[in-house]
């Protein structure tokens, strides 16, 4: 078994995906409400607070910039945790890979599961946070329907990046060092609270390399209604994230597993 | 007979240890397969490979006239596995359990909500259909991950350490179900610790030691082959030297173990009689067992 081949994509990945849907469907009330809680205090607080302060951004109010901007974070954030936290759960304490692994199902598919079921949790909370933003009436385009689905592909980036440091770590302590190293730095340089442009030049550079920059780049005019430019450009950098941490993973998974 | 599992040759390192060196096993359809040896002597490693969930450094497998790990997932679809560690899904009933699992081998929920009541009463669970899973009993948890195994209704069934940590009433009840199993000509390959077990339930049995096949055979023909049919054992204060005194006179063999001396003879008579004039003594005569083989074969100290 070559650890190093090319993932094999199949529908195996169903059942699996179902399992993480039923143990979710019964925890669903809690999960829905952290999926809210801290993007919308976040939206709240710093829209309505640090908003008055502020003029407005690209010709809108703080809180509408602020708005898109907590759409993507909140869905890294969701994707992130379920890879590391519940992935990690589902691989080493439940071992409920090691059972599934026992019937006809490779590896492949697990983690496939794996990395649609936390781009899944994106998905809801991409669109439970756009309710509020509807609800709130901080925008009414139609075209900020645009990210729910917008919402998913940062699940499967993040899901997929995050599967990497699943498969490399010995306990949970491990993830912190991601959460610090990584989504954090992210959520402050991504242009999720103010434009990437106000940052040092050699920020700015860092901050373009960085997924959740390309995300907001998408959100941001989807929620006042215009076509986002060079779209192309930021699915594909979206993408390739998304594609190789599947890949990286796989290949880790497998070594890990192999022992 | 064509072998259900067949392993040639079979090799497996880690860290540069080899934990499977060169194992040649056949296992036929309607038997039960007991694999025995001390912890790390290479039996889940063996059990791993056997179901292609790892890849041998060398040597081949074959499983169900699949070879694996090449065509595992195929051979997979009519085999079931009793694991070692617990893996239930904690969140879920037990009756969801089964569902959930069976979904796995791409059975339709009706096909397997149609199995779930005979599942359920094989394992003696009916009453238990809607529990939560850690709201079980240990022994209860292992008969749920047993009916687990056969949601597929599986030609051959691994099973790890099936009866470890359960209590006797507990183990009674499994050895029960596997002894119906190998009735309806299931093929069984498990691994087990304990000795009562295998000679009860097991046709054949191979011993591994380093992860070299060290015996192989009948529970009776390895007793009959490697051991004296008669064992007298002595206790006491004074057994061990008792036994560098005398043992030899009587026993074909015998050895020490704290205050207990084990001589293994071919006529126990003379032992006895002399015993019985040893007040400070006691013994107890009983035929060989397996356990007095593995114990020959595998040496008596400790393997951690």
């Amino acid at each position: 078994m070559n650890h190093f081949a090319l993932p094999r994509i199949s529908l195996r990945f169903i059942p699996i995906w179902r399992r993480h849907w039923l143990v979710w469907r019964k925890v669903a009330a809690p999960s829905i409400l952290g999926h809210l809680a801290d993007p919308v205090i976040y939206m709240l607080g710093l829209g309505y607070g640090l908003g008055s302060l502020l003029p407005q951004i690209g010709g809108m109010p703080y809180i509408t910039f602020l708005a898109a901007g907590t759409l993507c974070y909140s869905a890294m954030n969701s994707a992130s945790f379920e890879a590391l936290y519940s992935g990690f759960s589902r691989m080493h304490e439940q071992r409920t890979w090691e059972a599934i692994l026992n019937t006809p199902v490779t590896l492949d598919d697990v983690v496939l599961a794996e990395i649609l079921w936390a781009a899944t949790k994106s998905l809801m909370s991409g669109a439970a946070v756009l309710a509020v933003i509807w609800l709130l009436g901080l925008s009414h385009a139609p075209l900020s329907l645009w990210m729910i689905p917008l919402s998913l592909l940062i699940g499967l980036t993040f899901a997929s990046v995050g599967l990497i440091i699943t498969a490399l770590a010995p306990a949970y302590d491990f993830f912190m060092y991601y959460f610090t190293l990584v989504i954090t730095p992210m959520m402050l340089l991504c242009g999720v609270f103010f434009p990437v442009t106000q940052l040092p030049q050699g920020m700015q550079v860092v901050a373009g390399m960085l997924p959740l920059t390309h995300a907001v780049d998408l959100a941001r005019p989807l929620m006042s209604g215009s076509v986002p430019p060079q779209t192309v450009l930021h699915i594909a950098v979206l993408l390739i994230y998304a594609l190789c941490g599947f890949y990286i993973s796989l290949v880790l998974f497998r070594r890990r597993l192999s022992r | 007979m064509n072998a259900v599992i067949r392993a040639c040759g079979l090799q497996k390192s880690y860290a540069g240890q080899r934990v499977v060196d060169g194992l040649d096993l056949s296992i036929y359809k309607g038997e039960c397969f007991g694999l025995l040896g001390p912890n790390g002597a290479g039996k889940t490693t063996t059990l791993r490979m056997l179901l292609g969930l790892i890849a041998p450094d060398a040597g081949t497998a074959t499983l169900l006239d699949l070879p694996v790990p090449q065509a595992a997932r195929e051979a997979r679809i009519r085999v079931g596995v009793v694991p070692q560690m617990d893996n239930l899904d904690p969140d879920f009933s037990v009756a969801e359990n089964l569902l959930v699992y069976g979904r796995y081998f791409g059975m339709q929920d009706s096909e397997i909500e149609a199995r779930i009541p005979s599942l359920l009463e094989f394992a003696s669970l009916s009453h238990k259909r809607d529990a939560k899973v850690p709201t079980l009993s240990g022994g209860m948890k292992r008969r749920l991950t047993l009916a687990r195994a056969l949601v597929n209704d599986p030609d051959v069934i691994f099973l790890d350490e099936p009866t470890t940590g359960l209590d006797p009433q507990a183990r009674h009840l499994i050895w029960q179900r596997l002894h119906e199993l190998t009735r309806q000509g299931k093929t069984l390959l498990l691994t087990t610790h304990f000795m009562d077990e295998a000679e009860r339930l097991c046709h054949r049995l191979a011993v591994l030691d380093n992860g070299r096949l060290i015996a192989e055979g009948s529970p009776r023909a390895l007793i009959e082959t490697h051991i004296e049919p008669q064992v007298v054992e002595v206790y006491g204060e004074h057994a061990e030297a008792w036994a560098h005194e005398h043992a030899a006179g009587y026993a074909q063999r015998f050895e020490v173990s704290g205050e207990s001396a084990f001589c293994y003879v071919q006529d126990a008579q003379p032992l006895v009689a002399h015993l019985q004039t040893q007040s400070a003594l006691r013994y107890l005569h009983r035929p060989a067992n397996l356990e007095d083989v593995f114990l020959k074969l595998t040496g008596r100290e400790m393997r951690e």
